[in-house]
């Protein structure tokens, strides 16, 4: 079953007088458990199709249904509600909100969603758990190193079981071994959870975890290469 | 969540922080403070106009405000009295008068006075007389040539305690009366004007002089907590026949209402143009503050947070800058009052342009409550309202834009 399904998605960026077609008609249609990799060089369109497939941004035409639901036909409200319970994203700069702790960022989302406070201490402390960080729940991320600040980003996107987790560049900032160990504890999770992770990135290492690799040049998928199970 | 983030967030730059907290505070103390001096000063006005002379409420002959001359004085004090005993609420004050203009002479001097009869008792209570005389003795009801005059007029006159002096003036029959008075006590107060301008006898003395037989020319009320004026003031109207009229201190001294007026409006002004100084300081901040966490904003609608919560989060942080600020500026302008509740401030270097706005020469600050509770919901109401612009520009972010931001 598909989970993500986008059929000849076009987007065009106005900078100032110029015009960039940063998507020339993709389709691509991603099912539920995949762990997929957007590849390209910079500037092929790969972020900007993770931003559309997570509702982040609207493409100028074509049509994108994100588990089950028609992005183009929500509202702004609608397409937050779907960001905060089926969504989740990890950003290449981490972007962890630097007042709260590891696990305040952790439960953040679930605090959006209403869940119940003690309920949300107890998953945020066992997602920390899974991916390493036991002990530092209350380390505030400038306190943190790269790896860990991505594991706390990586454990926020997963703790409230989203249907599909976005990853952009997720390893960019990272040294090999930390993004090594990063990706490992991702495949983990897609294989124990079966959640739905698709990659943007132009980092080999993530190319290989993958087990489908998409390649996305001027705008097009150039290539779709089923490759491991 | 939002008391929360906003409490970290406006400590992630503290020197900002506390320099905008500094502006609220001190635009709150000086709101206080200042705010406490004009009151102090505008009740120090309304008092010395209300003890001199005039009360809270007035009743004269019809006429007599426009000619206060002899033939408008009031024949039948008793109907007064009876009016008043049915009206005025329990612990109101009231005293009997005969004004008249007069001369006052001795052998080196005289000038015009205002020749004040009165009835010890009841005026002690009423007026400034009754504690102001601090030299030989004040009046007492069988006083026949006794008089009371001030000590800028004994040192005109250049005359002493127990000399005497001459008053005259015109009698119901348009004759001149006059009479020698022996100073019996001397009194002082804060305006030399009204030491040079009133000299008191007994009413009988004064009757007797100007043949009045039982003729006032006023009667002055004052009412228990200084309320309710302006509806003792409309059901004395009502009942007294329409020989008779009434009049609040505020018709009596239309200067002194003017500048009451003035000074609420320039409170207004004054609460307005620290607000519009400090408003532009929270204004600022806040917007630093929001450009500076533009990605954040981002992550926030990225992970689904609606606008109007990015708009609460910002507020939120406003709400501690105001509420600190505050409560911080209103110790300090209270302690301040506090300090000079004692002792004052000396305007005695400016003695005379006090004198003529009836300022005394000290002036002590006076808190009101609602000057207080105004000064604060200014500060707090329009805190947050200048506050919403940059919410709602927080809050108009769109994740793509604000998570691409450097």
């Amino acid at each position: 079953m598909n989970i993500v399904e986008c059929t000849d998605i076009k987007k065009t960026y106005r900078q100032g007088k110029v015009e960039v077609k940063a998507l020339n008609g993709v389709t691509l249609s991603v099912e539920k458990g995949a762990f997929v990799a957007l590849a390209g060089p910079s500037g092929s369109g790969k972020t900007t199709m993770l931003n559309i497939i997570g509702g982040l941004d609207l493409a100028d035409s074509g049509r994108v249904i994100m588990d089950g639901n028609v992005l183009g036909n929500m509202t702004q409200s609608e397409l937050a509600n779907l960001r905060l319970r089926d969504i989740g994203f990890v950003f290449q700069a981490y972007n962890l909100i630097p007042v709260l702790s590891a696990l305040e960022n952790v439960e953040f989302v679930m605090l959006l969603q209403g869940v119940p406070q003690a309920e949300r201490r107890e998953r945020a402390k066992a997602i920390l758990d899974d991916v390493g960080l036991e002990g530092k729940y209350n380390r505030r991320p400038a306190e943190l190193s790269g790896g860990q600040q991505q594991r706390v980003a990586v454990a926020r996107a997963i703790v409230s079981a989203p249907s599909i987790v976005l990853a952009d560049e997720p390893t960019a900032n990272l040294d090999s071994s930390t993004g090594k160990g990063l990706l490992e504890m991702m495949k983990q999770m897609n294989e124990k959870k079966n959640a739905t992770f698709i990659f943007s990135t132009h980092d080999k290492m993530v190319m290989d975890y993958a087990r489908r690799l998409v390649l996305i040049r001027d705008g097009l998928v150039a290539d779709d290469q089923v490759r491991k199970k | 969540m939002y008391f929360q983030l906003g409490w970290r967030n406006i400590w992630r730059n503290p020197r900002r922080t506390t320099v905008i907290l500094l502006a609220i505070i001190i635009g709150v103390w000086s709101m206080i403070f200042l705010g406490a001096l004009m009151r102090g000063m505008i009740e120090d006005m309304v008092e010395n106009g209300i003890s001199t002379m005039t009360g809270e409420i007035q009743v004269h002959h019809k006429g007599y405000r426009d000619d206060p001359v002899i033939e408008n004085s009031m024949p039948d004090p008793k109907v007064v009295e009876t009016t008043l005993n049915n009206i005025l609420p329990t612990g109101s004050l009231w005293t009997a008068r005969v004004r008249v203009n007069a001369i006052a002479s001795n052998a080196r001097h005289s000038m015009a006075v205002t020749l004040v009869g009165i009835d010890p008792v009841r005026e002690a209570k009423v007026s400034f007389i009754g504690e102001a005389v601090n030299k030989g003795r004040f009046l007492k009801s069988d006083d026949k040539f006794g008089i009371i005059v001030g000590k800028a007029l004994l040192e005109k006159f250049e005359t002493k305690l127990g000399h005497k002096i001459i008053l005259m003036s015109q009698d119901t029959n348009q004759e001149i009366a006059s009479r020698s008075f022996r100073i019996i006590g001397v009194f002082r107060t804060e305006m030399e004007s009204t030491e040079k301008q009133f000299a008191f006898v007994t009413i009988p003395a004064a009757q007797q002089m100007l043949k009045l037989k039982d003729a006032i020319s006023e009667v002055s009320i004052i009412l228990p907590e200084h309320k309710d004026v302006n509806k003792v003031t409309v059901s004395l109207r009502e009942a007294l026949p329409p020989a008779y009229e009434v009049q609040t201190w505020r018709e009596l001294l239309p200067i002194l209402n003017a500048y009451l007026e003035i000074f609420n409006g320039f409170s207004f002004l004054w609460y307005v143009v620290v607000f519009v100084a400090m408003g532009f300081g929270i204004v600022n901040t806040t917007l630093m503050a929001v450009f500076e966490r533009i990605r954040e904003f981002g992550l926030f609608k990225a992970l689904g947070m609606k606008p109007w919560w990015i708009i609460k989060e910002v507020l939120t942080e406003s709400f501690f800058l105001l509420v600190i600020g505050m409560a911080i500026g209103n110790i300090l302008g209270f302690l301040s009052v506090f300090a000079l509740s004692e002792n004052g401030i000396d305007l005695s270097s400016l003695a005379a342009g006090a004198e003529f706005a009836g300022i005394s020469r000290v002036i002590y600050p006076a808190i009101l409550s609602r000057d207080v509770v105004l000064a604060n919901l200014v500060v707090f109401v329009l805190g947050l309202l200048v506050s919403i612009y940059p919410a709602v520009k927080a809050a108009k972010f769109t994740p793509v834009e604000a998570l691409a931001h450097t």
